[in-house]
């Protein structure tokens, strides 16, 4: 069901892989150039500034200008990553991603890192829980939203070969491996754990392993709840996702993000419109975060295992 | 038509004469729209004749051409003035301009590059056509083309946030392939510039930002291609020409009037504004 020796390694934040596979990418291609907004150190766009600082942009606190810059930038042949928090990235400048990244068409990469609630003490005006909703809504953008480092490592070298906007999801808090070694991602191929014959459990992000604990608490009580990760939220692996809505009798899903607009929003939609069954979406209940230790959030907001076994009971209860 | 290379046209009265031509076509296509924005693009036009056609190098049959200059149109409601332009150059057939503004047409209400091969990026929403070119700058110093970059923005659209952070990173970066326009026709849709929010001292403000200004009359093409020499010639640090235009140039009762800003000319303004342009 999983990865036995991925499971032992040591949990990484998957902001800290996108700093190294951005650096390995540099030294591969000299068309790949970053700029930031003055949180190089924490998005880790700076280890590929110290080793190409022609090709790194800083655009100091100015997130507007750097997506306009980066789509320059794209528009000339180059290959940019653009970082900076979640929040800022698609919040401020949303208007730019509109018109010079989407509107345009131009090749940039939005990789945001301190997505969702578990950006911890900074509290909420730092906490991006809308940013999915806001970057799905754009005509032209890919949204991904990878589970882990493997993945994340894996979706960079992706993006950076895929013409086209594209916007990827990363977190500032360790988090376990939970995807095969050998995994391979695909943009819109979401990976599935296991289907389940009682239930099936949606998840992207940090939520993919609490999926994956969540399921294994059930099968301990005879429920059968597969885990699928659906990381990219654009274009929805919707073959997927109707294959577990036939197979199973509800669908959850989980995200760290606000149930309106995000994963949950878009399997809702899709399954609407094509093969209604009882979906419970797990995230943040159209509310604000605030400050305290990640784990504390995830507690708060109930984005735990537990809060996931629980709403698959309470589904396929009513679902009878 | 082949490639335009740089100089292709020195003589000032051809530019003036290209500039009548350019105004004409910006009014048969707005008439022919039924809507659009008058008074800026005849505004920005003689600026914008003398960067495409004494500056730039551009081959309308290959738009994409690596070592083309590029052009912003930072103020991207003009659009108007560069299709006119692009239709006088040669990158699409003279009969494409009557459908502006119409839904199979490339010629959309504002730049959308992807429609319309020789638009670089799209704009419209005002205040982000600078980052656009500092972008295109830097890719262009990183690729050590020779290839300049030139914006034109409007004295309304300054009033944006971005144009000022762009503006800094133009100087921190020493960006000098670029060349920037501020087109000051003194009038946005709500009123003058001074009484909306006041923008002055515009001089003042870029040279604290860090740029080579150089003020001009932008209706005088003798100053307007001096300008474009001299800023080519600037070294280490980017460039704005405040260019001092009225909006409307060109049609006595279109000049200075605030309710041309986005309001096409009738059938019979049209021949009127066409004879004065003629006259002239």
């Amino acid at each position: 069901m999983s990865s036995a020796q991925g499971t032992e390694r040591k949990p990484k934040a998957t902001r800290n892989q996108y700093g190294e596979t951005l650096l390995e990418l540099g030294r591969e291609r000299s068309d790949i150039v970053a700029l930031d907004a003055d949180l190089s150190g924490s998005t880790k766009t700076g280890k590929f500034a110290k080793e190409f600082p022609e090709r790194f942009f800083n655009m100091g606190v100015a997130e507007q200008d750097m997506i306009g810059t980066a789509a320059g930038l794209a528009v000339t042949g180059k290959v940019p990553f653009a970082s900076t928090f979640a929040v800022f990235e698609t919040g401020r400048a949303w208007d730019q991603i509109r018109l010079v990244i989407c509107y345009s068409n131009t090749n940039v990469k939005l990789v945001a890192t301190h997505g969702g609630i578990t950006v911890g003490e900074d509290g909420a005006s730092h906490q991006a829980l809308e940013d999915i909703a806001l970057m799905r809504a754009l005509p032209n953008m890919t949204v991904i939203v990878p589970a882990d480092a493997t993945e994340t490592n894996s979706v960079i070298r992706t993006v950076a070969d895929y013409k086209g906007p594209v916007y990827v999801r990363l977190g500032r808090s360790n988090v376990p491996y939970t995807m095969p070694d050998d995994y391979q991602f695909r943009i819109g191929r979401a990976h599935v754990f296991h289907t389940g014959k009682d239930a099936n459990i949606i998840a992207a992000g940090i939520m993919v392993d609490a999926a994956k604990k969540a399921s294994e608490l059930l099968a301990t009580e005879g429920i059968d709840a597969g885990v699928i990760n659906m990381s990219t939220i654009k274009p929805l692996d919707e073959e997927t996702l109707l294959n577990a809505a036939k197979t199973g009798k509800v669908i959850i899903t989980a995200e760290e993000h606000s149930i309106i607009g995000g994963l949950g929003g878009a399997v809702c939609e899709f399954l609407a419109e094509n093969h209604p069954v009882p979906v419970r979406r797990i995230g943040i209940n159209d509310s604000f975060g605030c400050s305290g230790g990640a784990a504390e959030l995830l507690q708060l907001h109930g984005l735990t295992a537990e809060n996931i076994a629980e709403a698959v009971k309470t589904s396929l209860k009513n679902a009878q | 038509m082949s490639v335009m290379t740089k100089g292709k046209v020195t003589d000032v009265e051809e530019l003036k004469k290209i500039a009548k031509s350019v105004r004409i076509r910006i009014l048969h296509m707005l008439t022919t729209a039924g809507s659009g924005h008058t008074g800026g693009s005849l505004s920005a036009a003689d600026v914008a004749v003398a960067i495409y056609f004494s500056k730039m190098k551009f081959n309308p049959k290959d738009p994409s051409w690596k070592d083309r200059d590029r052009f912003i149109l930072s103020k991207g409601h003009a659009a108007p003035l560069q299709y006119s332009i692009m239709a006088e150059a040669g990158y699409f057939p003279e009969e494409t301009t009557q459908t502006l503004r119409t839904t199979e047409s490339p010629l959309q209400g504002h730049p959308c590059c992807k429609r319309l091969p020789g638009i670089e990026v799209s704009t419209g929403s005002l205040g982000q056509g600078l980052s656009v070119a500092n972008g295109m700058a830097l890719g262009l110093r990183l690729d050590r083309n020779p290839a300049r970059v030139y914006c034109i923005m409007g004295d309304g659209e300054i009033q944006e946030g971005q144009i000022w952070e762009a503006a800094m990173t133009a100087a921190h970066y020493k960006i000098d392939n670029l060349c920037a326009v501020v087109d000051c026709n003194g009038l946005q849709i709500d009123g003058p510039v001074a009484k909306v929010m006041n923008i002055e001292p515009v001089v003042d403000k870029w040279e604290a930002f860090g740029w080579h200004v150089i003020d001009i009359d932008g209706h005088n093409m003798e100053q307007i291609v001096g300008a474009l020499d001299k800023a080519e010639g600037i070294k280490g640090k980017p460039t704005v020409i405040i260019a001092n235009t009225t909006k409307g140039k060109g049609v006595s009762f279109f000049e200075n009037k605030v309710e041309y800003h986005g309001v096409a000319p009738s059938l019979e303004e049209l021949e009127k504004a066409v004879k004065e342009i003629d006259n002239e």
